[in-house]
């Protein structure tokens, strides 16, 4: 009996893969169990391959691993991009009726069920439900009560009509007692179900969510893989809360159009990925310069240039925190799970108004594709306060103005953060500019002038790191001679490397950290470690660089730029690695 | 909306740096005016402005205002008016600005038709960086980086406009106050975007495009009684004819829906309660 189940429906672009991979954890999600998905999009190999992956359990599950367990084959080649991964008990759905599969054979020792998918799904009323047989054949492998399908089914297909899910039922059915009927073989799944109910959501869709529940109202965004489901997500919801969505032509389009709604005193967003956030760089530094709060969410993937599209990486670090011409103040947040990614994305719009400053909220790829389980706890709502920082109404306008009853939107106060209008507020009239400016936003070049205004801008971040928690987040044993430090999704598959590695007697203090600019301070748990190491997905070590420069000491370094995510079993062996011999790279 | 606003309150206390006789003295004032005899009082008015001596209207009008980067003036004046139309959205700004590195914008604020006034100081030069070929200078037009002209034909900007469903295009001559704010007063009427390209001499960096020149080549269409300016063929031939300076609306389209219309965008998003609406909690129960 196995803990956790592998499973993948794999085929061509276009077969529907997605859906029927969500149509399944959407189910497990359901009967109580954990969910983690991965996708294989646009493959090594030229051609359509595309293939839905997801492992469940009932424990908690935050990493992908190298076994599959239960495979829907639409394609040959589904095969044989997986054979690594397959092993004795694996069975494989197929059907050997379809064009191109007649003569397909099970490998050695797995178990091959040729189910006839297509014509099954025409007794349920169309051949399209396809999957929809395979998936109802996969309950019946794992010992999964088909019922568990049918409100994912509903759900999925319930605005085509009531026919239309009633048809998927009965192809989920159809496909479950054809295994039952026709094959003799047991199989050595058996899911436990338990009386939990967990959400399931992809980082993107916590972006999105968190963005409307911070208070979101405007976005302009221009699509690129992996972001465009941040827009995809709030067009037809943010309207709702009285929101808008602007496809604009381009990013540079976007990110002004955001800014104009910020100035106008909507919360605003923009998201890309790293080719987006290159255009944006110019209006990054007028959005500092002008103190307008705004969010940029970059889901990152790997580069540089187009780089691989539909790649993991964490490779634009030092863009968000350097990039930009002259020296701009920032927050940079990457947030480490799903349901932190809900939370920091409601923060980021907390800290943009509060500090009226740019905040690079981050998320990588390999997160923001992944659908997970997640407690519903985490999501609540409840505790969501708005702040909106130094926002000026018209009866406190006066006491920001000159002696000349000008409003000074760039004062230089004593913790950096000055009073704020809008548009319509009576006595708050000011411009604001992209030029260096007085307190007025007038144009100035003066000596006195500038140095106040850069070190006020500087001032704001100063509070910031009074004011706020920017700590990490701390697991595994916080006595241990090993510090292992990551940022963003690392988080979820080191945590799972630290069982690994206790199996090994092994014992990891282990520091995700989600701030990066501003940061926690590391020095002291870097100096009380034997050895630390900073694991992240990208070939140069960025956030290696920036502990070694914070705390003055060489660290080793884990850095994975394959372009896939990061494997707790992978990631335990390169820790013990380290510990037994100098450091190396996996490439 | 009162209609007692005083142009006055539209100046700034901040001394313009235009070089005396700039084109662009007379842009502003027209702007103000017209926004006056339409009532907007300054706190309701913002002015999105690129880089350029044009763009430094921004700095010297009393309003909101945001003086942005070259070429980016239309997309923060479309975000802040979908975020709050109850809001005046002027944009402001240069040929070089509008028709160079902006032109990307231009087309697509013209195609998306939001309710913004765009006012285009059209100089035919670049002004602050001291006298470069725009692309609204003449093929011949010796500069300093042209010496022997530009060698390419001048953007037609109204035909641009016509061409990507503009709903109010029109042309204006900033020395010519009278229908210079006669015609930003009926851009900022209409519901839509507007694209008002107004002839604003450069007395420093262009002497062909003088005030002289136009005065003698400009014709005014509101004195041509056989023009109707919602006739799209009509407005075409004029548009396409670059033999004479036109002023006056040379297009105007009042059935294309805005694109807040199109949308159904309404309602100031400024307003925001700290906690957030019952509504997200509906948002999380689709993840079940
Ligand atoms: C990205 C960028 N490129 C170049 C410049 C330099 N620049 C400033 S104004 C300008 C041209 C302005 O010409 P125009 O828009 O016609 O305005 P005018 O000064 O004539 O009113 C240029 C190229 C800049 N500020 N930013
Ligand atoms: S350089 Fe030309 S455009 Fe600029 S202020 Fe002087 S006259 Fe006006």
């Amino acid at each position: 009996m196995h803990e956790d189940l592998n499973w993948a429906i794999g085929g061509e672009a276009g077969d529907g893969i997605d859906s029927t991979g969500k149509i399944f954890a959407r189910a497990l999600a359901r009967s109580g169990r954990h969910v983690f998905t991965s996708k294989d999009f646009a493959s090594r190999i030229r051609g359509g391959y595309t293939a839905y992956k997801l492992r469940t359990s009932v424990d908690e599950v935050q990493s992908v691993v190298d076994r599959l367990d239960i495979l829907i084959a639409l394609t040959e080649r589904t095969v044989e991009e997986n054979l690594d991964e397959l092993h004795d008990d694996s069975v494989i759905i197929y059907d050997g009726e379809q064009a191109g599969m007649s003569n397909f054979e099970a490998p050695e020792g797995m178990t091959g069920l040729s189910v006839p998918l297509s014509d099954l799904a025409e007794e349920a009323g169309g051949a399209i439900m396809r999957n929809v047989v395979a998936l109802g054949a996969v309950c019946e492998v794992a010992g999964f009560d088909v019922e568990f399908l049918d409100e994912a089914l509903e759900k999925r297909f319930g605005d085509k009509g009531s026919s239309i899910v009633e048809n998927n039922k009965k192809a989920a059915r159809l496909g479950a007692e054809f295994v039952a009927e026709e094959f003799e073989e047991t199989f050595p799944y058996d899911l436990e179900t338990t009386d939990n109910d967990y959400l399931l959501l992809n980082g993107d869709e916590a972006i999105g969510l968190g963005a409307i529940a911070g208070g979101c109202r405007f976005y302009a965004g221009y699509p690129i893989t992996p972001a465009t489901n941040v827009m995809e997500y709030l067009v037809g919801r943010i309207e709702k809360f009285g929101g808008h969505v602007v496809q604009a032509e381009d990013e540079l389009a976007a990110v002004n159009m955001a800014l104009g709604g910020a100035r106008a005193g909507a919360r605003s967003m923009t998201a890309t990925s790293g080719p987006g956030i290159d255009l944006m760089s110019e209006a990054f530094g007028l959005v500092a310069q002008s103190e307008t709060p705004l969010v940029i969410a970059n889901v990152m993937r790997s580069g540089p240039s187009t780089g691989m599209p539909t790649k993991q990486e964490q490779g634009d670090l030092n863009m968000m925190l350097y990039g930009g011409h002259g020296e701009i103040p920032r927050f940079v947040i990457t947030p480490t799970t799903i349901a932190d990614t809900f939370h920091k994305t409601v923060e980021a719009f907390n800290l943009a108004e509060k500090y009226q400053i740019p905040v690079y909220l981050s998320i990588d790829l390999a997160m923001a594709v992944t659908e997970q389980t997640v407690d519903p706890d985490e999501f609540d709502i409840d505790a969501i306060e708005i702040d909106r920082g130094n926002f000026v109404r018209e009866d406190e306008v006066e006491q920001w103005q000159d002696d000349q009853g000008r409003f000074q939107p760039h004062l230089p106060t004593e913790d950096g953060i000055s009073p704020r209008t809008v548009p319509g507020t009576e006595g708050g009239i000011h411009m604001s500019t992209g030029l260096e400016h007085n307190e007025l936003g007038r144009r100035t070049e003066d000596v006195d002038d500038r140095v106040e205004q850069v070190d006020k801008r500087e001032r704001k971040v100063e509070t910031a790191r009074e004011r706020e928690d920017f700590s990490p987040r701390e697991f595994g044993d916080p006595d241990a001679d090993t510090l292992v430090i990551g940022w963003g999704s690392t988080e979820g598959a080191m945590i799972e490397a630290l069982d690994f590695l206790a199996e090994d007697d092994i014992s990891v203090r282990y520091l995700s950290v989600p701030y990066i600019y501003p940061r926690p301070d590391l020095t002291e748990a870097v100096q009380e470690a034997e050895t630390v190491i900073v694991a992240e997905a990208n070939a140069t070590g960025q956030f290696a660089d920036i502990v070694e420069h914070d705390v003055l000491e060489r660290v080793d370094r884990i850095n994975k730029y394959t372009g896939v995510r990061f494997k707790a079993d992978e990631l335990a062996e390169e820790i013990k690695d380290i510990l037994s011999e100098p450091s190396e790279v996996i490439a | 909306m009162s209609t007692d606003v005083n142009f006055t309150e539209f100046k700034s206390d901040e001394q313009p740096t235009w070089c005396p006789g700039c084109g662009d003295f007379g842009t502003m004032n027209g702007i103000m005016r017209a926004l006056a005899n339409k009532g907007t009082p300054p706190k309701d008015t913002f002015v999105a402005a690129g880089i350029g001596c044009s763009g430094k209207i921004g700095t010297y009008m009393r309003a909101y205002a945001l003086h942005g980067v070259h070429g980016r003036a239309l997309p923060v004046a479309t975000g802040v008016k979908l975020a709050n139309p109850d809001l005046e959205v002027i944009a402001a700004g240069g040929d070089g600005d509008g028709y160079s590195i902006g032109t990307n914008h231009f087309i697509h604020a013209v195609r998306r038709n939001v309710n913004v006034t765009y006012v285009v100081m059209d100089n035919r030069i670049y002004g602050l960086t001291k006298g470069q070929a725009s692309p609204t200078s003449h093929e011949d037009f010796e500069t300093g980086t042209t010496p022997e002209g530009p060698k390419q034909p001048p953007v037609n900007p109204l035909a641009l406009a016509l061409a990507a469903g503009g709903t109010f295009i029109a042309q204006s001559f900033s020395s010519d106050a009278r229908r210079h704010v006669e015609i930003l007063e009926q851009a900022m009427e209409h519901d839509g975007f507007s694209l008002v390209n107004t002839f604003s001499p450069c007395v420093t960096f262009n002497d062909v495009d003088t005030y002289d020149y136009y005065k003698d080549a400009i014709v005014d269409l509101a004195d041509d009684e056989d023009f109707d300016r919602t006739d799209y063929d009509q407005a075409k031939e004029k548009i396409l004819d670059r033999d004479a300076e036109y002023i006056g609306v040379l297009y105007e389209d009042e059935d294309r829906p805005s694109y807040a219309q199109a949308h159904d965008v309404s309602g100031d998003m400024s307003r925001l309660d700290e906690t957030p609406p019952d509504g997200v909690k509906d948002l999380v129960d689709e993840f079940y």
